[in-house]
């Protein structure tokens, strides 16, 4: 029994384990082979499957967009022409409904962070031992093919909108007026250490919930996913209670990932709507 | 789950990404939704513009039909009125040309009877002279008795 549990946990650890390439600590660069391995590289390190996940899910929406793009057609469009500019219509109306100020980075910015994170996140529903199983063959030691389950991701995201904003909150406001807002309200000039630590931390909540929501979403998402695996993993012979739990497996991971379908969409949308509401509440003058 | 160079390279991509498509993805479709969309409203207009036309025409064509039946029926009742004139003018030149011809005959007749009526007289003068000569046996010399005769002819 006791070996079955570390097993089990092993699995979990296996598959919540980043490929990090990095400084060993025999002095080589290379491929941690193992999570204390992974932890000693410090920060000079990087997470392969990660990086290469969303740079190829990033190019593939970005080419499949670019190549409408340059044979787009002003007569009757065809399959793929009238996806994307149903996905340009959708995305431009959120930002129309929730961004007033006028600014012609915001809706392309939209339509990156809702594609991207989208297809990031749809990941998710590819059996989970497919990929790090194939690789496994390949000599590849993890690979987790969700990259927004990895907190790296997320938070790019999230300081790169948070440097927006502040870059927007200077420009529209001027550095005094956003130094202003941080400090003078809301309860006026001699509340001001109370009111910057309110700001301050209104301000870093913003990167923080942004990354942390679908960090968070889809790492338990996946989390489920892999507890629903070790189901089926224990699996001993044709018993009646084998049978059972291989397709309590089958049923429960089915459900999950039609459930997750909503998710996905779902964690994407939300993630656009509230940069682009961020990136609003920046271009406003608020007294 | 650790926090390391990672999430530089998220960030840097991240931006990259957001360029790329604003410059070569939003840019372009945009461009192409605005051309088709003022496509369209062009369309509608132009449509609406022929359909306002179209009425103008027909508004025009009637009443140009109106115009031409008013100007055939014009021309047809002027056509009755100069045929009738016509009528009326040959009538009243047959009835001269007939007053003419009449009279012309009339005077021929005339004419056909006194000339008759002479011949008849200086005839007539001739058998009376005879007659008498043949009566009074003897003869009548015509010189002598010439105002007698022409008194005798005028009398017949």
């Amino acid at each position: 029994m006791s070996s079955e549990a570390h097993t089990s946990a092993a699995y979990i650890k296996h598959h919540l384990q980043n490929l990090t390439y990095g400084k060993l600590p025999d002095g080589t660069w290379g491929v941690a082979h193992s999570a204390e391995e992974a932890k000693a590289m410090g920060f000079w390190a990087l997470n392969l499957d990660t990086f290469i996940m969303s740079l190829l899910l990033g190019a593939v929406i970005m080419l499949l967009f670019r190549s409408v793009a340059k044979s787009v057609v002003r007569g009757t469009p065809g399959g793929l022409q009238n996806f994307c500019e149903w996905a340009i219509e959708f995305i431009d109306n959120s930002v129309r409904g929730s961004f007033t100020a006028k600014n012609n980075m915001v809706a392309p910015l939209a339509l990156t962070i809702f594609f991207w994170v989208f297809s990031m996140n749809l990941m998710d529903l590819i059996p989970i031992d497919w990929v790090p199983g194939l690789l496994g063959l390949l000599g590849v030691p993890f690979f987790k093919v969700v990259p927004s389950t990895d907190p790296n991701a997320t938070f790019g995201m999230a300081i790169g909108v948070f440097l927006l904003v502040l870059y927007y909150s200077i420009k529209m406001k001027g550095l005094g007026g956003f130094m202003g807002e941080l400090t003078l309200q809301p309860f006026g000039k001699w509340g001001m250490p109370v009111n910057l630590l309110l700001e301050g931390v209104n301000l870093i909540a913003k990167p923080l919930s942004l990354a942390l929501r679908l960090f968070g979403n889809m790492y338990a998402g996946e989390m489920i996913f892999i507890l629903i695996a070790l189901m089926g993993g224990a699996w001993a012979g044709l018993s009646l209670g084998g049978v059972t739990l291989f397709g309590s497996q089958i049923l429960l991971s089915l459900g999950w990932a039609i459930f997750h379908i909503l998710i996905v969409t779902l964690q994407a949308f939300i993630f656009m709507t509230l940069t682009v509401v961020y990136l609003d509440m920046a271009h406003q003058e608020h007294h | 789950m650790n926090i390391n160079a990672t999430l530089l390279a998220q960030l840097i991509m991240f931006a990259l990404f957001v360029w790329f498509c604003m410059k070569f993805v939003w840019t372009p479709i945009v461009a192409a939704l605005d051309a088709r969309k003022k496509q369209i409203a062009d369309g509608l207009a132009d449509a609406e513009r022929a359909k306002h036309d179209l009425e103008l025409a027909s508004k025009r064509s009637a009443e140009i039909l109106r115009e031409a039946k008013e100007k055939a029926s014009d021309i047809v009742a002027s056509g009755e009125k100069r045929a009738s004139e016509i009528v009326e003018e040959a009538k009243v030149q047959a009835r001269v040309e007939g007053d003419r011809i009449i009279t012309g005959a009339k005077a021929e007749i005339d004419q056909e009877v006194f000339r008759a009526r002479e011949q008849l007289r200086t005839q007539v003068s001739a058998i009376a002279l005879a007659g008498a000569g043949k009566i009074l046996g003897r003869e009548i010399d015509a010189k002598a008795h010439n105002d007698l005769l022409d008194k005798l002819v005028a009398e017949i």
